[in-house]
């Protein structure tokens, strides 16, 4: 054994192995195998995301900031547009005037014009000149003519520093100035180099020449000086240079003061706070000049614009550059929406995270969980097995106590505690024998013979063995009891064959295991085995004979031709009900002579359809679903009246699974229940069919045709029927020798069957009467009456009360029929008299329903009458009353209409049945 | 023998027909059965106890009701009752059919209604009381005898 045990373990350690590696295998995911990497993931995800943000960010500021200097670049140009234009309408004025001066001063002889005429007349068009601070004329004097020059003004001509000029080439002395600058009247603007210059230039060129920026000396603003050359005669249409030198007659020139132009200017416009506004002259590219802004003003370097200007002097070059007067301001929504953008990646990044941690944790549990079941599951293999065997180990020891336990001479009470013993022991065995099947199937140890066997004779043997133990139970149980016990029926169909190939051990175990239930659980009313071939879908049709009765039915049974079978209770399944076999009856008579066997050789396997009814407690039916669950039972209370461990289903099911069937049932509460299985056999070949054939009786076979009909119950049911066989048989379930003669006195009994009835015995009893039966004309001179009916009544007294003649004389001669010796009256009052102690009735019957004195009245004084006899005379003994020791004469009521409360008074006026009569 | 076979076969017939129309019901069988050679005239001997019983009856009960007013139901109920009792211990069904309407009737306390079930008693007993002495009359053909001169 230890052996074993080793060997299962081994066993089972590899079962275990396996599981695992299926497991293993199974639990890997992409996600488990690299776990690890789950924090590094979820790091570079933050970064990935952080990155991501902050380009954003940076596009979100460039963009803002291309779009400052789109605004900045046309603002500046705006800017720098009208700047120009002012400076260009200046311009035109200062030509203006020096057109005015050569017209009126060289080409009119004397001239027009004066000192007092220019400033006059440049004062009152100054308002067209907003921006010069003044114009004033310089006359070109060549040296030749300087002393000319002088005399004719008056005055001599000065240098710059105010004193008089030194010898040069040629002067320009101003002649004539507007008199908000006056003050330089008859300075030598050639004196200057930066005049002297522009003049050079400007006659040459014939254009406005400007200077560079300066300060200038009334206001100190920057500003530069336009010059404008003025010819003496008209030029021709393209001169040269020299011809414009040769032409110059003077030059007209006027200060701009250009930051006063440029604050004006942006003093008009809007958005004038926000910028910064610079002019420089940048002739010279190395070093420009400012002309308006302060080089060192705080602004925003960052973005600047530069605008060409171009003020009509093609020697010098302007430009204008603009900037913001503040550093571009945070972008608050790139921010805040960079800000969000970065929160939600950061969520769903947690959210993968926390799912992908949530899956793993899930497959860690799950892992874990099939492990624990991989381990479950061994060890209920385990447990199976060693239920398996450790079984064996108890039940050999205890066979041998068992046998051995009444081996030698005990003394009486010895035996009867080694009796108890035995009995104990056996029970246990059963016990055993049955977890060692449960657990032998569980173990898939279970194997399968496949001998012939008759099916019928299983059946048979089954039956027998029920009926004997229920008859033992209705002797050990009080008396009334014995009346209740369920009567035991088999069919077998025709179209079974009789010999068939399976395990007849295992098959007769199902049956018996399934009988027994019903046997166990059904107080009354029938038990009935049914068995067909699953193939034929009618209920069974060509049925014989074959039948297992057992007495001790309240009611009548009765079987002809085929099968009658009713016992007056409602069967759970009602496809097994009193009407289909009355139909199986008709059947019957109608193709009885069609040939019987019909089955077709070739076909192998046989299915057969077995079901077994019974009328009892049935199943309730919220534990109907684990009925086939081992160790279950329908309840703790059940299992106390019942007894029994509640494994003979669940055996008897994996025994029907294994034979290739199924199991079912239908079941109701307080009506009874019918299990049906099928089972496949194999179909026995000729050669072991005639082995067993010869061992077992040849059964029903000389029957075929014969019509019977079996009676059995008590008076009042089947009192009337007309029984035109020719033989009785007397069936009795316990009967004594005395009675038995008595039985054979009265001349109808043929023959006893002792009950129950086995279909063998039956037959051999069949035959018994019937070789003897044609000695006797048998049945014509017998009784037409139930043969046990009869010898209860033979002879004896009954009184019939009835105030209806015809239904008293009916009454009367349905009781004579029995041998009984029937005295009738008519009403209550005669009856009395008649019943005086002593009296000799057997009993009386008495109608309800009379006129002077009913029988509920007419009961009342009988029962006085025997209750005072019995207490006078206690313990005395009379033959006719039945009973000893007391008066008692059974009054039964007959009333029509039998309802409860009918009978409950019945019994209240101390009647002892009711009699539903007519 | 064959004219014997021919009467039984009508003897069967007509009480089959007897039962198909709902004159007589299973009890007439069974009272069939309780007659042998102890007591060979059983039925008929029931049968006349039974049609002296409803003579008596109805004249009880037609008495009872002929009265203008005061009619006492309770002895016309008893008089139904036991009418049917009796009909139905002879298995005349019909009979005991309207006995059972009779009642209701008298329970109802309704003259008309009781009256006019007299009348369909009276009637259904006539009728039956013709059948069955066909009946009785083919019964002793059947047995082989002679038909009685008397009735």
């Amino acid at each position: 054994m230890v052996l074993k045990l080793q060997q299962s373990h081994h066993h089972q350690s590899v079962a275990v192995k396996g599981n695992e590696q299926m497991g293993t295998k199974r639990g890997y995911t992409f996600i488990q195998s690299n776990r690890d990497w789950l924090p590094k993931l979820i790091l570079l995800w933050v970064m990935v995301m952080g990155f991501i943000s902050t380009w954003i960010y940076k596009k979100m500021d460039a963009d803002n900031n291309v779009r400052r200097e789109e605004v900045l670049s046309s603002m500046c140009d705006q800017r720098a547009r009208m700047l120009q234009d002012q400076f260009s309408v200046s311009v035109n004025h200062v030509h203006a005037l020096a057109l005015l001066v050569a017209t009126f001063h060289y080409y009119k002889n004397p001239s027009a014009i004066d000192q007092e005429t220019f400033a006059e007349y440049t004062a009152r068009a100054a308002f067209e000149r907003p921006l010069l601070s003044g114009v004033a004329y310089a006359e070109r004097v060549v040296h030749s003519g300087r002393e000319k020059f002088e005399k004719q003004h008056g005055w001599t001509i000065k240098a710059m520093q105010r004193e008089p000029s030194r010898l040069r080439d040629e002067y320009a002395p101003l002649i004539f100035s507007q008199e908000t600058i006056s003050y330089i009247e008859s300075l030598d603007m050639m004196s200057g180099e930066e005049d002297r210059e522009n003049i050079v230039r400007a006659r040459a060129t014939g254009k406005a020449v400007l200077t560079s920026p300066f300060r200038l000396l009334g206001s100190h603003h920057l500003g530069v000086v336009l010059t404008f050359p003025v010819y003496k005669s008209k030029l021709p249409p393209k001169p040269t240079m020299e011809e414009r030198i040769v032409a110059t007659a003077g030059y007209l020139g006027g200060a701009i003061d250009v930051e006063s132009l440029v604050e004006n200017l942006l003093g008009q416009l809007a958005g004038n706070q926000a910028i910064l506004v610079n002019v420089y002259d940048i002739t010279n590219s190395s070093d420009p000049l400012v002309m308006y802004g302060h080089q060192n003003q705080d602004g925003d370097w960052a973005v600047v614009h530069e605008s060409k200007l171009d003020f009509g002097d093609p020697f010098r070059k302007h430009q204008m550059i603009c900037r913001y007067h503040q550093k571009a301001p945070t972008s608050w929504t790139a921010l805040t929406n960079v800000f969000l953008f970065f929160v939600i990646c950061l969520l769903v990044g947690y959210i993968l995270y926390g799912a992908v941690i949530h899956i793993v944790k899930v497959e860690d549990d799950f892992r874990e969980m099939q492990e624990l079941k991989v381990r479950a599951e061994a060890a209920d293999v385990a447990k199976s097995q060693f239920l398996a065997t450790v079984p064996h180990e108890i039940r050999t020891p205890m066979n041998g106590m068992l046998a051995l336990l009444l081996d030698t001479d005990l003394s009486s009470t010895q035996r009867g505690y080694a009796q108890t013993a035995q009995v104990c022991g056996k029970a246990l065995i059963t016990l055993i024998n049955e977890v060692i099947d449960r657990a032998k199937i569980e173990a898939g140890k279970l194997e399968l013979e496949t001998v012939p066997f008759n099916i019928r004779s299983i059946f048979d043997n089954v039956l027998s063995l029920f009926s004997e133990k229920s008859r033992n139970k209705g002797v050990e149980v009080s008396r009334d009891k014995t009346n209740r016990k369920p009567s035991l029926a088999v069919f077998v169909s025709d179209k079974v064959p009789e010999m068939v190939m399976g395990d007849l051990g295992r098959f007769r175990q199902i049956i018996t295991n399934l009988v027994g239930n019903s046997v166990k659980f059904t107080e009354r009313g029938h038990i009935f085995v049914k068995v067909h071939l699953a193939e034929s879908t009618q209920p069974v049709a060509d049925t014989k004979v074959e039948t297992c009765l057992n007495g001790g039915s309240d009611e009548g049974l009765l079987i002809s031709s085929a099968c009658q079978f009713k016992t007056g209770y409602e069967a759970a399944d009602e496809r097994n009900s009193w009407d289909s076999f009355r139909h199986l009856v008709v059947d019957e008579e109608l193709r009885y002579d069609a040939p019987v066997n019909t089955i077709d050789e070739a076909s192998r396997g046989i299915t057969l359809m077995v079901s077994v009814e019974d009328t009892g407690i049935g199943i309730p039916l919220i534990v109907q679903d684990r009925v086939f669950t081992p160790f279950m039972q329908a309840d703790s209370s059940t299992s106390r009246n019942y007894g029994g461990t509640g494994i003979g289903l669940s055996i008897t099911k994996c025994l029907v699974e294994l034979m290739g069937g199924h199991i079912s049932f239908i079941s109701r509460p307080q009506v009874g229940s019918t299990f049906s299985f099928t089972t496949v056999f194999k179909r026995c070949n000729k050669a072991s069919y005639n082995d067993t054939k010869k061992s077992i009786v040849e059964l029903p076979s000389g029957f075929k045709g014969l019509k019977a009909i079996v009676v059995d119950g008590k008076p009042g049911k089947q009192n009337g029927h007309v029984f035109k066989l020719p033989k009785v048989i007397l069936l009795a379930k316990n009967i004594t020798n005395v009675e038995l003669e008595k039985a054979k006195a009265a001349g109808f009994a043929d023959t006893v069957i002792m009950k129950p009835m086995r279909a063998s015995m039956a037959a051999a009893c069949l035959q018994q009467v019937l070789g003897i039966g044609k000695k006797r004309q048998a049945g014509k001179d017998m009784l037409n009456g139930s043969p046990v009916l009869h010898g209860l009544l033979c002879g004896k007294k009954i009184l019939v009360v009835d105030d209806n003649m015809a239904h008293q004389r009916v009454f009367a001669g349905a009781l004579k029929k029995f041998g009984a010796a029937v005295e009738c009256r008519e009403s209550g009052k005669a009856a009395l008299k008649l019943l005086q102690l002593p009296c000799c009735f057997y009993a009386c019957f008495m109608d309800i329903q009379m006129p002077e004195m009913d029988g509920f009245e007419a009961t009342h004084p009988i029962r006085m009458m025997e209750s005072k006899a019995n207490e006078q005379m206690n313990g005395g003994m009379d033959e006719d009353s039945g009973r000893k020791g007391e008066w008692h004469v059974p009054i039964l009521a007959m009333t029509a209409d039998v309802i409860h409360a009918t009978y409950d008074e019945c019994l209240k006026c101390r009647m002892d049945g009711c009699v539903e009569a007519l | 023998m064959d004219v014997v076979n021919q009467l039984q076969r009508q003897f069967i017939d007509y009480s089959a027909s007897l039962h198909r129309e709902g004159f007589l019901d299973d009890q007439f069988t069974q009272l069939q059965k309780l007659q042998d050679d102890n007591s060979p005239d059983f039925v008929v001997e029931v049968a006349s106890l039974f049609f002296e019983d409803c003579e008596k009856l109805i004249n009880n009960m037609a008495r009872a009701l002929e009265q203008q007013q005061g009619v006492d139901f309770r002895q016309v109920d008893a008089s139904v009752h036991q009418l049917k009792g009796s009909s139905s211990s002879i298995g005349a069904m019909r009979v005991k059919d309207v006995c059972v309407a009779f009642r209701s009737f008298c329970e109802a306390q309704n003259r008309e209604g009781c009256l006019r079930c007299l009348q369909q008693v009276t009637h259904e007993y006539s009728l039956l009381k013709n059948k069955l002495q066909t009946l009785f009359r083919q019964q002793i053909l059947a047995a082989g005898g002679s038909i009685p001169v008397v009735e």
